[in-house]
């Protein structure tokens, strides 16, 4: 029985009938054309699908769509800002985050969450956010680099204007 | 990576969720964070007929002190635990055992209510529920009851939730003054869900232990309160001799796990370690 | 001025997979597509008595369900593999068939039997537990050794005791069993190198799709070589026309060895789709990439090393099991022998040596290359033997590897080090990465830590290990006297566009490692013109001529020498119409930054001027072609030799015997380096999957053949906080026989890194005395009973 759902996705309203068995990243990917959604495993534990639910990171294939309904969804596609990348998608080429590419969108994800609520970390820190993350590319090197070099640049204007 | 079909309702309030259990019975289930739930069915390990969100229902998510108890609403996510100040003032390993679910994805959507309910041997919140004294609340077409902690995981994946019974909240009495806790986990390093996780609450009067709670999870099918240590530390000096005399024997009368990564005989061991560890960074 | 060679370039091909917008099999969406579900046996070794699918024909959206009978009816060949090892006694080996789908028995969990295609995804799992399957289960085994003795049940009734094959390289075994005798000491392991599943964060995906009206049929593969696929598609399994056969390799989502291989999959997608003439999509879940991707190594090895007095080596003695799995893959023969044997002389002038190698059938899904393979296994024997002999001989292990290294060599002066299984070593100087690493750790500085740390009862540990592999496959000739059945060449277009821009189609393929950017930096330095200038194509065989892949740290060293070879024509070419056009002989040219200049003049024409006036031939040299456009075919003189030093330093829990990787230091050489960022992060890839194999990862089958740990719940991937930062650094020894003098990058992190970290730990846990072996993974339990006992 097909369920009608809201929600607004990269700051655009959509509406659509899904299945209420319909994976969030399924109805990204396969309803939206949003493939930058990933799905890396069948266990809910690499993180590749991770997008931003009403501002949290969260795991998009251990999610239905109908429990979305009614909510503010960002996915990789979302991400730059009028052309502009975001300073993680900046850091991911700078440090070269990424090799396959596969894991990125998840990880940025998952990375933009991190410094949200600490827009500061050590590397200790970062390492331990992103426990939900899997990469088999990198060794996870140059994504901590990545991180840092984000961190850097969101914190740098900020700083400016507080000296 | 597809699940059963099933049929999907949002539960408006704890009451319509209790209807809505009532009218599709056995076929139904209750979904939360769906961070247990869904990774089955999508293995195909469970196959309800029915969903009955409750994540939105704003009557389960709240952290409140209430009383001479701190209560936590069943919606509450990990990550509300972790980051709420009035559950670290209440007991540290609290937010430090939240802290050690899953990861960030995780912990912003699973809540305390689900992970108690699912009553995986593995989990973390069991052990730390166990050592904080918590009751847990439940609600049914009959009314409301609370049972302690230490009686309410009964074996592997299993409760005394009754069917139609929704778990609504945990109160934790507020301990008295110098008491200090600690949770500490050995991870199964692929799930990072614990093979051993120790909870430990002491409160130390005038040096001596006056009160002392572990909860141990990972080790057996079910969550227990470790009584050996319990018996062997009240009234002694919180000192590490007593400690490691202490946590010998734990978890020998449970019905201890073993797998590929941790075998009967190093399981116990590890519950010894990390009782230790988890006393040891509560007392010292 | 352009010069990019050398340069930390960014990588052009980040901004689509920043953005979203990577385009991976999975992606792709084609009008009126099915979606297939393949139904697995559930039994490592089980008789299909009877498959019912009557029920399940009736769901919802089901188009056609398709069982091993009806793939067998279809007089289609099976999957085919890639290389012939035979028998000692020159018997042919055993090369049981693969069918797409098996219509008798299943020989592993996971052997697909029927494939139900639907509408939708959904509806297509729906209907497979729909399907009735009468099984009877039969004895399985799944160890290599175990398999091999008598009365062990049979995966193919035609390959008694389960031996594919048996191989013997090297001195004469008499002669090593006689140096063995001369020894002082003799170091002996007996180990599992064990069964590791590569992982690559994209499962694989295929899209058959078969257009009745003009015949073609088009294949998107998560390939790393989309041309070998649609040979072996072609020419052994499906017998369709490869002149109407398109196979593409997108974006891939890592490969790691496991996309090298033509999997069941690929065909069974074309051959459902020229059945129903509608394309028909098939993606692994991660459950099933577990039980069906090619896993790597599962070696069981019994390795002797003898030495003399002094610690010099006088023989190495090696006698090992593979484990095949239950089907020959793609390059399955040629790994445990050509791969391995043939690199046991490591970096050491050991005088004699003897392998000898059986390869088994067993219940178990197929092995085959993954990062590094077979070159890891041979390494990880001879390095965990080296610090085994070190501590039994009481002699430093650094000092044991830098008195037996091979005296460096450059490959030009000197000649190439012939050793005594078969390969020659390009260049190299192994004293200098040693020295360099040891450097790095601060060596003496770490014992003394070691020793107060140790008094404090904390167990810190330092390992070892060097190696060398062989890269850049491969010579065509020698691949094929040794068992190839394809050349091992590449293929290498250059397309000057008549505005002077550049079109490279290369039959390697990127799947994480860069090519985009490293062979546009080749490109644009040698014809002088910006990097933007420069495209790299790969990946459809529709618009690269012809390819064989991306494996074996190949495609700079052999790809990127193809290209290079068409730029040459293309300068030569370019020379011609400059000369004709500046009125000089082509002998006064020069061609630099992009222009040619008559020599001693500012007379010049630039690169693009040459391109147009190619292209439109008003005012052109009498004989020449109009165009630019040059393809080249190279096949490598020989293998490249990378090598290097990797050291990790290891803290493991007392209480607990869980281990902490706290530093790793890597030095290699990987010849000359295009673009370090790029070659920076091969090694980080590589060294994190070899750490993986020493302290977390592992497939583990049953006795009854069952895979007990295929899901990240029990299999463990290792993350961000399992690993330190990384600290590398490298020396240059260009390879002497390929233009770039490059050796190749990708495998070497993955070769050196594993046997460091189990050599660090045991070194760790010295102060319990010298005790038998460990087993990979060094799990908490495994290093905790090891102190227990
Ligand atoms: C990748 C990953 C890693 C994880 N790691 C850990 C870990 O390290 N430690 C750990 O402890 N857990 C871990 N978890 C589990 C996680 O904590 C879950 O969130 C939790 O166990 C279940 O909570 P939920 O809200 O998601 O419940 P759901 O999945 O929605 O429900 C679980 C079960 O409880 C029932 N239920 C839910 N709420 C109620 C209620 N109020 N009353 C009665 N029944 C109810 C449901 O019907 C269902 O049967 C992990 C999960 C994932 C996906
Ligand atoms: S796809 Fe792996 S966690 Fe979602
Ligand atoms: S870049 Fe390939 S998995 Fe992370």
């Amino acid at each position: 029985m097909p369920t009608k759902i809201t929600m607004t996705v990269n700051g655009q309203s959509v509406t659509k009938e899904v299945e209420a068995r319909t994976l969030l990243v399924h109805f990204l990917r396969d309803n939206l054309q949003l493939t930058g959604t990933h799905v890396g495993c069948d266990t809910s534990n690499c993180g590749a699908c991770t997008i931003l639910v009403d501002g949290n990171a969260v795991k998009s294939c251990t999610m239905l769509a109908v429990q979305a309904d009614g909510s503010e969804v960002t996915t990789i596609e979302g991400l730059s800002q009028n052309g502009e990348m975001h300073p993680l998608q900046e850091g991911f080429r700078e440090e070269h985050g990424l090799q396959c590419g596969f894991c990125t969108p998840g990880m940025i994800m998952a990375a933009v969450a991190l410094l949200d609520r600490n827009p500061n970390p050590s590397e200790q820190e970062i390492r331990e956010g992103l426990e939900g993350n899997f990469c088999r590319c990198t060794g996870y090197h140059n994504i901590v680099r990545s991180i840092q070099y984000a961190a850097k640049k969101i914190n740098e204007p900020k700083k400016a204007v507080a000296s | 990576m597809v699940t059963n079909k099933f049929d999907y309702i949002r539960a408006e309030s704890v009451d319509d969720a209790i209807t809505l259990m009532v009218k599709h019975g056995m076929d139904a289930k209750l979904l939360a964070g769906g961070h247990s739930l869904i990774p089955a069915m999508k293995l195909r390990l469970n196959a309800p007929g029915v969903l009955i969100d409750i994540r939105k229902i704003q009557e389960l998510r709240y952290i409140k002190k209430d009383g001479n108890k701190l209560v936590i609403g069943a919606g509450a996510t990990h990550h509300d635990i972790a980051t709420s100040e009035l559950a670290h003032q209440t007991y540290s390993m609290l937010p430090e055992a939240a802290d050690l679910i899953g990861d960030q994805q995780v912990r912003n959507i699973g809540t305390i209510g689900g992970s108690l309910a699912h009553a995986d041997p593995a989990a973390d919140w069991p052990g730390v529920m166990i050592a904080a004294g918590a009751s847990v609340h439940l609600k049914g077409p009959d009314g409301e009851r609370s049972v302690p902690a230490e009686d309410f995981f009964t074996g592997f994946y299993m409760t005394e939730l009754q069917e139609n019974e929704l778990l609504t909240a945990i109160s934790i009495p507020l301990p008295p003054e110098g008491t200090r806790s600690a949770y500490k986990k050995f991870m199964q390093p692929a799930s990072r869900f614990a093979i051993v996780g120790a909870a430990a609450a002491v409160t130390v009067k005038g040096g001596k232990i006056e009160r002392v709670k572990v909860g141990i999870n990972g080790l057996a099918d079910a969550a227990f309160a470790a009584g050996n240590i319990e018996k062997a530390l009240v009234g002694k000096e919180p000192t590490e001799a007593n400690i490691d005399a202490a946590v010998e024997g734990t978890g020998a009368d449970a019905m201890v796990m073993a797998d590929h990564f941790a075998s009967e005989e190093y399981r116990l061991h590890l519950a010894k370690v990390y009782a230790k560890r988890a006393l040891m960074a509560a007392t010292q | 001025m352009t010069n990019y060679i050398g340069k930390a370039v960014k990588r052009v091909e980040d901004k689509r997979f920043l953005t979203g917008k990577g385009r991976y099999t999975d992606d792709i969406v084609l009008p009126g597509m099915l979606y297939a579900y393949i139904v697995r046996s559930p039994y490592a070794h089980a008789k299909i008595n009877n498959i019912d699918t009557s029920r399940a024909e009736k769901m919802d959206g089901v188009v056609k369900i398709y069982t091993g009978k009806d793939i067998a009816e279809s007089g289609i060949n099976g999957i085919p593999t890639g290389w012939q090892v035979n028998f000692k006694n020159g018997d042919t080996m055993k090369e049981p068939p693969h069918p797409l789908l098996v219509a008798d028995k299943a020989r592993y969990m996971g052997d697909g039997v029927a494939v139900v295609i639907a509408e939708s995804r959904e509806e297509a799992r729906d209907a497979a537990d729909e399907i009735d399957i009468d099984w009877e289960e039969l004895p399985a085994v799944a160890s290599a050794k175990k398999a091999t003795e008598d009365g062990a049940p049979l995966v193919h009734d035609e390959a008694p005791n389960n031996k594919c094959f048996d191989w013997e390289l090297g001195n004469p075994k008499e002669e090593v069993d006689k140096a063995m005798k001369q020894a002082h000491h003799i170091t002996t392991l007996e180990f599992t190198n064990q069964r590791v599943v590569p992982n690559a964060m994209e499962t694989r995906a295929a899209i058959g799709q078969y257009e009745e009206a003009t015949g073609k049929y088009t294949l998107y593969t998560t390939s790393q070589n989309p041309h070998l696929t649609r040979l072996l598609l072609c020419a052994f399994v499906l017998g369709i026309p490869e002149h109407r056969v398109r196979v593409v390799a997108p974006d891939v989502g890592g490969g790691f060895g496991s996309k090298i291989f033509h999997y069941a999959e690929e065909a069974l997608m074309i051959w459902c789709s020229e059945r129903l003439k509608r394309p028909v999509k098939w993606t692994s879940d991660r459950s099933e990439a577990f039980m069906t991707d090619a896993h790597g190594r599962d070696h069981i090895s019994k390795a002797e090393m003898g030495f003399d007095k002094e610690g010099n080596v006088l023989a190495l003695r090696v006698k090992t099991h593979a484990n095949l799995g239950a089907y020959l893959s793609t390059f399955a023969p040629c790994v445990p022998t050509w791969l391995h044997g043939t690199l046991l002389q490591g970096l050491y002038v050991t005088p004699k040596i003897n392998v000898d190698v059986t390869g088994v059938f067993t219940n178990t899904v197929m092995v085959d290359a993954y990062r590094g393979a077979g070159r890891p296994e041979a390494t990880y024997l001879l390095e965990r033997l080296m610090d085994t002999a070190a501590l039994e001989m009481d002699m430093d292990p650094a000092e044991l590897r830098l008195k037996n290294f091979i005296p460096p060599f450059d490959g030009v002066e000197q000649p190439g080090y012939q050793t005594q299984v078969a390969l020659q070593y390009d260049s190299g100087n192994y004293h200098a990465v040693l020295k360099r690493a040891l450097e790095m750790v601060g060596y003496e500085k770490f014992r003394k830590e070691q020793a107060e740390a140790r008094k404090e009862g904390k167990l810190l540990g330092i390992g070892f290990s060097t190696y060398i592999e062989a890269c850049g496959i491969a010579p065509s000739a020698v691949v094929g006297a040794l068992g190839a059945r394809a050349g091992l060449y590449e293929v290498g277009q250059v397309r000057v566009q008549p505005t002077g821009k550049v079109s490279v189609f290369t039959g390697a393929h990127s799947h994480g490692q860069g090519h985009e950017t490293t062979f546009a930096q080749v490109v644009a330095d040698r014809l002088g013109i910006p990097l933007d200038d420069v495209e790299i194509i790969h990946g459809d065989s529709d618009s690269v001529a012809f390819g064989m892949g991306t494996y074996g740290s190949r495609s700079l060293a052999v790809g990127g020498s193809a290209i290079v070879k068409s730029l040459d024509k293309i300068i030569e070419k370019g020379a011609k119409i400059a000369a004709h056009k500046l009125e000089a002989s082509e002998e006064d040219l020069e061609f630099a930054e992009g222009k040619w200049t008559v020599k001693g003049t500012d007379k010049s024409i630039a690169f693009g001027d040459v391109a147009l006036t190619a292209y439109v031939p008003h005012d052109y040299p009498e004989g020449v072609e109009p165009g630019m456009d040059f393809s080249s075919f190279y096949d490598p003189a020989n293998f490249t030799y990378p090598y290097g030093a990797h050291v990790a330093i290891v803290e493991v829990d007392k209480d607990t015997g869980h281990t902490k990787l706290k530093r790793f230091i890597a030095v290699d050489d990987v010849g000359n380096v295009i673009n370090p960022m790029i070659v920076d992060g091969q090694i980080h890839g590589g060294l994190a999957q070899g750490i993986g194999q020493a302290l977390f990862e592992g497939a583990m089958y049953d006795e009854d053949g069952q895979l007990i740990n295929g899901s990240y719940m029990d299999y463990t991937m290792p993350r961000a906080d399992d690993l330190p930062s990384f600290e590398i650094d490298r020396t240059v020894t260009p390879c002497p026989h390929n233009p770039l003098g490059v050796k190749g990058a990708g495998e070497a992190g993955c070769i050196g890194s594993t046997p460091a970290v189990v050599n660090a730990v045991m070194d760790a846990l010295r102060p319990f005395g010298i005790k038998k072996d460990l087993e990979m993974p060094l799990t908490p339990e495994r290093v905790w009973r090891h102190m227990q006992s």
